[in-house]
């Protein structure tokens, strides 16, 4: 994975509380064995009409927000499946971060993986970012991950929180199955310690 | 001894490492189950790295997603037709192949929704961590077990290392008192929930279902009940193992025998939360005053007693949330202060892993008996496994179903995810006893309402939606 330490990128809202990763992605783009072109699905059956055109009133459709790379989305964004598709389908359109006063857990664990930053942030921020990025399409927001700030336009900055492990991996490119794979003692030794609890080649098909 | 919640206790039991300022535990995952969806690029990944599945004895695969479950032809066989799905499922047959990993391929005796099927087999069982590419792992909770769904990056790492990093979650008791009324079930109780505390508030937490009314549930209700708490934002539910966990638990395949099923229960019996135990948060509700719920909106958190009418976003103080429900209401067209009883429906769903085992479908069948399918009504009735299917078969169910006009499905998550075949057609409403009531949740365009498989059989026969207890009431429910 690509170190990430700072970058500067263009906002677009999708004021919309509680958006499921059925919304990022709906499943039937789900029967794919790659990521490759996930980027494409992305909001699809907000973002294109029947016929497969894209609907012109859809924020991410509209020219002014072309290029965008952080997303303010609704209160609780991610919520609903697992699946690691919604953050590869914000990854390919070309996402670096999404912004939300809360993330549900599993989206937020799966976007920390690839590189997608889910910054966590107060409700007047929240509001202000909003207002700001409907108002005025080439508003840009500042983000350094080793101070765990967002700078706004107006030059305040704000600090979001991030776990320090999570802040490591994504600073430094480390990839975490890496990590585990280096505890292969460890794990050898719980093994060893505690009997396997169930055995599935004893129910095998 | 400091007293500890059950699943501090399992979360202990499984550190390899524990959590520390500048690190996230990591905890050692007993079973880890696997389905075609989340796991081809997981298994890339082993590839490119060189890397071999760590334990394929704590790891299987089944197929569920994206199977038809459309009848076997004169061969036998469930035919695939859609090629991006055939392929799909060729992958995962090579991935089980080449990585060890035993496969509950499609059609054949044991396969069907993972987290049918795992309880099935009695793989699952108290005290284990049981991990999953699909966020309704947290049905595996009901026997006292945690629980949870993972992404494919961390499927990855399950397979390579059979371990996973994770931050200890906040713990949440969710304690229903009192009894249940004929004609009110699990679903009802857990869709009362998630009503109350939306589908945010249990982010961050992990739930144990607690009190009088969880005590009563058999082991399908209690499972229900575990598999949409990820609805309401918690990533895993757990509900403290007891004499009907141990019951359901004996005898099944992967169960241990003899002494070892008394030593296992023994160990089991360790299990339950500490009197003194503290929970981070504690919600109450009494399951005297549950009625059969409904959803009405977009997501699970917007769901109501069957005989409320539908709320109003004018009377929502909060802007962001008149918002959603103003959305939510124009998706499903409902008007505010409409009432849901009596509403036609296109379709009924009856099946998905929060309601397609065999005592949903032998509940479902005592309304359907001897009635018939409303006129114009599509009713669908797809059993969770093919242990299911053949156990209904054995009893007649499916006979009772398809004498009354539903159709008898082969097993599979079938249109709760509609990536299968299984779909609404755009404006279609529909009754289902599924876990999701997103947008498009069931098919692009299609609106549903949640319900137990009780509403969902009384809708099936009357055609509009329906308060079980009105016709339960008439049979042996009385």
């Amino acid at each position: 994975m690509e170190p990430i330490k700072t970058f500067t990128g263009k906002v677009v809202a999708v004021p919309v509380n509680d958006i499921d990763t059925d919304q990022i992605i709906p499943a039937r783009y789900l029967k794919v064995t790659d990521k490759a072109g996930l980027g494409q699905a992305l909001f699809s059956d907000w973002r294109y009409q029947a016929d497969g055109s894209p609907k012109p009133d859809f924020v991410l459709n509209r020219p002014e927000h072309q290029g965008a790379s952080v997303l303010v989305g609704g209160h609780n964004f991610g919520c609903g499946s697992s699946r690691e598709h919604a953050p590869w389908a914000l990854v390919g359109a070309g996402f670096q971060a999404v912004i939300s006063t809360y993330f549900a857990d599993i989206f937020r664990s799966n976007s920390l993986k690839n590189g997608l930053l889910p910054i966590v942030v107060d409700e007047n921020t929240h509001r202000q970012l909003l207002s700001l990025a409907e108002e005025d399409p080439t508003t840009q927001v500042t983000v350094d991950l080793e101070s765990q700030t967002l700078t706004l336009p107006d030059g305040r900055g704000v600090t979001f929180p991030i776990d320090g492990f999570s802040k490591h991996c994504l600073l430094n490119g480390v990839d975490q199955l890496g990590y585990l794979l280096g505890l292969e003692q460890e794990t050898a030794a719980y093994e060893a310690g505690n009997p396997r609890r169930v055995d599935t080649a004893l129910v095998a098909g | 001894m400091t007293s500890k919640t059950l699943f501090e206790k399992v979360w202990e039991n499984h550190l390899v490492r524990p959590q520390s300022e500048d690190l996230p535990a990591v905890l050692y995952i007993d079973l880890h189950l696997v389905h075609e969806v989340t796991s081809p690029q997981a298994f890339t990944q082993l590839r490119e790295r060189g890397l071999k599945v760590r334990r394929p004895d704590k790891t299987l695969g089944t197929m569920d997603h994206s199977t038809p479950t459309t009848p076997r032809n004169q061969f036998g066989v469930i035919p695939v037709t859609d090629m991006q799905a055939s392929a799909q499922l060729d992958v995962m047959r090579k991935n089980c192949a080449d990585f060890g990993i035993p496969l509950y391929d499609l059609g054949t005796s044991k396969q069907g929704i993972v987290h049918v099927i795992g309880p099935e087999q009695g793989l699952t069982q108290p005290g284990m961590t049981i991990v999953c590419g699909d966020s309704h792992t947290s049905t595996h909770g009901a026997f006292g077990a945690l629980a949870f769904g993972i992404g494919t990056s961390e499927v990855a790492m399950v397979l390579a290392t059979q371990c996973l990093l994770q931050n200890k979650p906040k713990t949440m008791a969710v304690r229903v008192d009192g009894r249940l009324d004929a004609g009110v079930t699990a679903k009802d109780i857990i869709l009362a929930i998630i009503a109350r505390i939306g589908i945010g508030g249990g982010t961050g937490y992990v739930f144990e279902y607690m009190g009088e009314a969880i005590r009563g549930l058999s082991m399908e209700g209690r499972m229900t009940i575990c598999n949409m708490s990820i609805e309401g934002g918690a990533r895993a539910g757990m509900i403290a193992p007891d004499e009907t966990t141990f019951e359901y638990i004996a005898g099944r395949p992967a169960a241990p025998r003899g002494a070892d099923f008394d030593a296992a229960v023994a160990q089991w019996r360790r299990l339950p939360t500490d009197d003194g135990a503290t929970f981070d948060h504690e919600i109450r509700l009494d399951a005297n005053d549950l009625v059969p719920m409904i959803t009405y909106g977009t997501n699970p958190g917007m769901g109501m007693p069957i005989t409320a009418n539908v709320p109003d976003p004018d009377k929502l103080s909060d802007l962001s949330q008149k918002q959603a429900l103003d959305k939510a209401l124009r998706y499903m067209d409902l008007q505010p202060g409409q009432q849901l009883l009596g509403k036609p429906v296109d379709v009924v769903f009856i099946g998905s892993c929060t309601n397609s085992r065999i005592g949903d479908l032998r509940e479902a069948a005592k309304i359907v008996r001897g009635r018939k399918v409303a006129e114009g009504v599509r009713v669908m009735v797809v059993p969770g496994s093919q242990q299911v299917k053949a156990q209904a078969e054995a009893e007649g169910l499916d006979q009772v179903f398809k004498d009354a006009g539903a159709e008898w499905r082969e097993a599979g998550c079938s249109m709760c995810i509609a990536m299968n075949g299984d779909q609404l057609a755009p404006g279609q409403y529909a009754v289902s006893t599924s876990n999701r009531n997103f947008e498009g949740r069931q098919g692009k365009g299609g609106r549903t309402f949640l319900a137990s498989p009780l509403t969902a059989a009384a809708t099936a026969v009357t055609g509009v939606i329906t308060d079980p207890r009105q016709l339960v009431s008439e049979r042996e429910y009385a």
